[in-house]
């Protein structure tokens, strides 16, 4: 279980201190894949950097499976909202970079990244830099080097916003796959409502303004039956999440 | 493998050219000022010829290239870590910042008399003034550079497990490279003439002495000889430098598909 207990934290900007969370609560079951859907601006990125142990809250504690988030977890693979490649290694070396980093040797992580390469179908381009790559490829990069980490946690910042819709529905089929084949717990920030629905098992809608708080939550159990996409189920849960951003009730 | 064999031919027919053009113009200029201090291009590179075994034109080159490669090393070793460093940790900029902004502009030629002091009248004065005019260059280069590194990319390293001197390694260094190299192959002019001046005078090797010992002795066609050889240390290092750029920076010339 991810716990995430009364935790605060705010910046200061001028003279004034904003308050990002204050007494947030969450919890995320194992093997869940949860959303996180709201408008810009209303703290759902800075949620995955404090997961990631990239920021620390002020106040309150973050425990991953029992144990206090203090710094980045060797577990938790984070891919962030430009995908976060460096533009100056090709895709073999970007791929294999996390475990360079933690100084596997090279005689192992050489099979793991190859095999990854080509499940991600990247084996043609592996010697390309990332300038010379598509979008979707780019993000099947960033997928690739997260999960040749075999992590418990995959977080993701609008993964595919800057995708072109045949892509990103392709990839989005490629994330559910993934998330069913490996039960991987998934936290994932969106601001499409069609891709909150599509791949969260429970999505949660976070309300503008500061501080952050949930404007309602939906368990969406359904996801990756066959259909599901043209089902009316899915249907009305969109219409539902779109009810909850627009401050309506839903009826 | 071809088209960049092509492009390199085009690069060095490029190169012919422009040396063409500039011989075509000096050409032009002797015959039309007719002074003897304007001597023709045939007269300096015969001069040249016969320096280079007679009175060790290329005894001068090498000192001058030794002391000018040496120097921008040592501003690299020093300036490069520095920078990288003052960009990144803002804790140790934030007091080192302000001494680099009011020494940075300071000529620090004015410093040659202190430094001839210290230093004495040998290679050591010219290689430390050198190094330190171009130390400031790639200190203040290198640091911008890590400061337009994309917070994201760092975050992507850490988020991956890397540690601080990680971020040094696979983001900072290679993140600043392409601007590290820009400003050295600027800062090799700013190099080559303060080594001329710094040779001009209280030595009796290097081509800035050449120059203005063939100017003093009234020889234009043996200055100009010196300043072929300054040209070409110029040249050299010029084109090294962007080699080092198209091995080192691969990833800036590929062009998006």
């Amino acid at each position: 279980m991810i716990e995430v207990s009364h935790c605060n934290l705010a910046y200061v900007q001028g003279a004034s201190q904003v308050k990002v969370y204050d007494d947030f609560s969450l919890k995320i079951e194992p093997g869940e894949s949860l959303v996180l859907i709201g408008p810009s601006g209303c703290g759902k990125s800075t949620l995955l950097y404090l997961l990631a142990g990239l920021l620390h809250p002020t106040g309150g504690e973050i425990k991953i499976w029992e144990e206090q988030v203090m710094g980045p977890r060797q577990k938790t693979a984070f891919i962030l909202q430009e995908y976060g490649l460096f533009p100056w290694l090709n895709v073999e070396r970007n791929v294999s970079l996390g475990l360079r980093v933690r100084h596997v040797s090279k005689r192992i992580y050489q099979r793991t990244v190859e095999e990854m390469i080509r499940k991600m179908g990247l084996w043609e381009v592996k010697h390309h830099f990332p300038s010379q790559l598509s979008g979707g490829q780019r993000q099947r990069v960033a997928l690739a080097r997260a999960l040749t980490l075999q992590p418990d946690l995959l977080l993701m910042d609008e993964p595919l916003s800057a995708l072109d819709a045949l892509t990103r529905e392709r990839l989005q089929k490629l994330l559910l796959e993934i998330w069913q084949e490996q039960k991987l717990t998934t936290v994932l920030v969106t601001h499409s409502i069609e891709e909150a629905v599509f791949l969260g098992s429970r999505i949660l809608v976070l309300a503008d303004g500061r501080p952050t708080h949930v404007m309602g939550e939906i368990l969406n159990p359904l996801i990756g039956q066959s259909g599901y996409r043209q089902s009316s189920e899915f249907f009305r849960k969109t219409s539902y999440v779109r009810s909850l951003l627009e401050g309506r009730k839903a009826e | 493998m071809t088209q960049r064999g092509r492009g390199f031919q085009r690069q060095l027919l490029g190169y012919l050219g422009a040396a063409l053009f500039l011989l075509a113009l000096w050409q032009y200029a002797a015959w039309s000022l007719k002074t003897p201090m304007l001597p023709t291009p045939q007269a300096a590179l015969r001069a040249t010829a016969r320096l280079l075994f007679e009175a060790k034109l290329g005894r001068h080159l090498w000192v001058s290239t030794y002391r000018v490669v040496l120097s921008t090393l040592l501003s690299l070793v020093f300036g490069l870590p520095l920078g990288l460093i003052m960009g990144y940790e803002r804790q140790i900029d934030r007091f080192l910042a302000p001494l680099v902004y009011i020494t940075y502009p300071i000529p620090k030629i004015v410093f040659l008399p202190l430094i001839l002091l210290f230093f004495g009248l040998g290679d050591g004065s010219k290689i430390f003034l050198i190094t330190l005019i171009v130390f400031f260059q790639i200190l203040v280069t290198t640091r911008d550079a890590v400061r337009k590194v994309p917070a994201e990319t760092i975050s992507s390293l850490r988020s991956l497990g890397g540690n601080r001197a990680q971020v040094y390694q696979y983001v900072l260094l290679p993140a600043s490279l392409p601007d590290v190299l820009t400003s050295l192959r600027l800062s090799m002019g700013t190099a080559i003439a303060v080594l001329f001046f710094a040779e001009s005078f209280a030595t009796t090797e290097g081509l800035g002495y050449f120059i203005m010992d063939a100017w003093s002795r009234a020889a234009p066609d043996e200055m100009f000889a010196g300043i072929i050889m300054m040209a070409l240390l110029g040249v050299s290092l010029f084109i090294v430098v962007d080699l080092l750029e198209t091995i080192l920076c691969r990833w800036q010339h590929i062009k998006g598909n």
